[in-house]
């Protein structure tokens, strides 16, 4: 099987993240991988390992665009087991919507098919800046395909998948044929950390770099320019503030009933 | 007048809220047209009528629901071709936002989630990094799409109710081809309690519930409000994964949450930090959650929560 799995760096959680700029581009200072991105590589190394791991000839190939920091996503994602890396990286990038990065994802995955056909795309539920979603359904419908999303479970079977998805008041069994592109949710498995070896094996194996010229695009398609939405203005909203804190001394509850009905809210 | 297409998934005998606060932000932007899957009732024909949709419009086929979103994008981007619409509205459901992904393509128009509000000129507003800024964005294609959040509009009929004409819009064929299909689906057991992601009221229970969910469902039941979760409450398995609210899971904005036994790391204060009031319960003075609390209470919540749930039953007689 070849799978690819969508990988992206992203500003830690853990620290505040800022928008710069005229365009308001988020600041990627402090990236890692997406947190949500592990489910996915872990998925496809599963998948992978099922069937024999690479030495059957099986692929699991991390790919990601960005800016250069970006390659510490698939660096991270080799260490974890992903066979090959790819990272899409052109300045004219910078900025690119959904719809401009399914574009640019979109002809980088026709791409790396060419020496073979892709059976699945895997990504994450979403990404954990922009977090809109957007990227897996847009990507299929580009490369017109199926699309499964927010899968809690995954099997593959010859060519066929089945999938498992939770909404909030059903639950689904979904099924499509290959090649498809599938987001799973964080339920799906418990993502492995890089162990010694695959650090190790993973300074052995190479990173394609690809530009937006090997992927057959032009400038104007990406970034800003390929965007189809703009963002006029961006303000940093005022941090919280705490408001009244109270120690319980036996009648809290009833404090708490007291502010509600003063903000009219019972 | 622009056309506003709003689409409303098998809404059963009645509007959800969600789908009345989208018809009401449709009416202010320009004139109302539904596209509607599903059966269309009498009692939904009304609503329609009384928020003042000129047309209805149903899907020529009735297998929508058997494939998962694409053959509804063709759909509706078909609606919005026969209408010539310039605004399509969708609610901000996870579906909701794949229909809008893949219509966004089909139409090459921008799509924009998680919108709070609309300007008359289709500008959206929207908070983006866990709620640390507000953005003002807009799509630049002739067409936007937009999936809207609940609980931003207050739903009013219009001034005049209309009397919507019904018509139909051929799917285009072949939009099933490249289509996941759903094989089965499993009702879950219903819990009464609204909608997490459109609750005007969460009452959300962590670590610190110890497994007991009791007051935290007691408390919300009380206020008419929505059940969450800190992801180590969902990871305990103490409840289900569908109630976590945060980074990984839901983000509600709410106009009350209230925190119980939840410390606040950052990836659940992500969750909840558009919500209007946050009310905090904790026995940790020291939690981070009191930092963006407007109201905190540090304590037992095994005795504050039964104590509110007691005088709000009380108060309510």
């Amino acid at each position: 099987m070849k799978i690819i799995v969508l990988v992206k760096h992203v500003p830690d959680a853990q620290f505040d993240r800022h928008l710069n700029g005229e365009r308001y581009t988020t600041d990627r200072d402090e990236s890692i991988l997406s947190e949500l991105d592990e489910y996915a590589l872990e998925a496809a190394l599963q998948l992978a390992e099922a069937r024999g791991g690479s030495k059957a000839g099986n692929q699991v190939i991390a790919l990601s665009m960005g800016p250069a920091g970006a390659v510490n996503a698939v660096k991270k994602s080799l260490q974890m087991g992903a066979t090959e890396g790819v990272h899409l990286t052109d300045d004219a990038l910078a900025g690119s919507d959904a719809a401009a990065t399914s574009l640019a994802l979109a002809a980088a995955v026709q791409r790396l098919g060419q020496d073979g056909p892709v059976d699945l795309i895997i990504t994450g539920m979403a990404s954990t800046d922009g977090e809109t979603s957007l990227v897996p359904a847009q990507l299929a419908e580009r490369l017109g395909l199926p699309q499964v999303t927010f899968a809690s479970s995954l099997d593959v079977d010859g060519g066929r998948l089945v999938a498992r998805r939770d909404a909030d008041t059903t639950s689904e069994t979904v099924e499509a044929t290959l090649p498809a592109v599938v987001s799973v949710t964080d339920q799906i498995n418990e993502p492995r950390y890089p162990n010694f070896k695959g650090i190790i094996a993973a300074k052995r194996k190479s990173i394609t770099t690809l530009s937006l010229a090997d992927i057959g695009l032009d400038a104007a398609q990406v970034g800003h320019s390929g965007s189809w939405t703009t963002v006029a203005s961006a303000e940093e909203r005022p941090p919280r503030t705490a408001g009244t804190i109270i120690t319980d001394e036996g009648d809290a509850g009833i404090k708490l009933v007291d502010f509600l009905a003063a903000q009219k809210l019972l | 007048m622009a056309k506003v297409l709003v689409f409303i998934d098998n809404p059963g005998t009645a509007l959800k809220k969600s789908s009345l606060e989208l018809l009401t932000l449709a009416r202010s932007l320009g004139e109302s047209v539904v596209a509607l899957n599903g059966e269309l009732h009498s009692s939904v024909s009304t609503t329609l009528a009384e928020y003042g949709v000129s047309t209805v419009l149903r899907p020529s086929s009735e297998d929508l629901d058997d494939y998962l979103v694409a053959p509804k994008a063709a759909y509706l981007a078909a609606a919005a071709q026969s209408t010539g619409a310039t605004i399509v509205l969708l609610d901000n459901s996870p579906e909701g936002k794949e229909i809008a992904a893949r219509l966004g393509i089909r139409l090459s128009a921008g799509v924009i989630t998680d919108v709070v509000g609309v300007d008359a000129d289709g500008t959206a507003h929207k908070s983006v990094l866990a709620g640390s800024y507000n953005t003002a964005c807009k799509a630049s294609t002739p067409v936007s799409v937009l999936t809207v959040k609940a609980n931003n509009v207050v739903p009013e009929p219009a001034a005049a109710a209309g009397a919507a004409e019904t018509v139909t819009v051929e799917v285009p064929a072949g939009s099933t081809a490249a289509a996941a299909r759903i094989t089965a689906r499993e009702q879950k057991v219903a819990s009464g309690r609204p909608d997490l992601t459109d609750a005007r009221i969460v009452v959300a229970g962590g670590r610190g519930l110890d497994g007991d969910f009791g007051p935290v469902e007691e408390l919300a039941d009380a206020l008419g409000a929505a059940v969450g979760a800190s992801r180590a409450a969902t990871d305990a398995g103490w409840i289900s994964h569908d109630a976590q609210v945060g980074q990984t899971g839901k983000t509600v904005s709410p106009q009350l949450y209230i925190s119980a036994g939840i410390s606040g790391a950052i990836q659940q204060k992500a969750g909840m930090q558009t919500a209007q009031v946050i009310v905090a319960v904790n026995k940790d003075a020291e939690s981070p959650v009191f930092e963006i609390a407007d109201f905190g209470i540090v304590g037992d919540l095994f005795d504050v929560l039964p104590q509110a749930t007691a005088e709000i039953k009380k108060r309510k007689g």
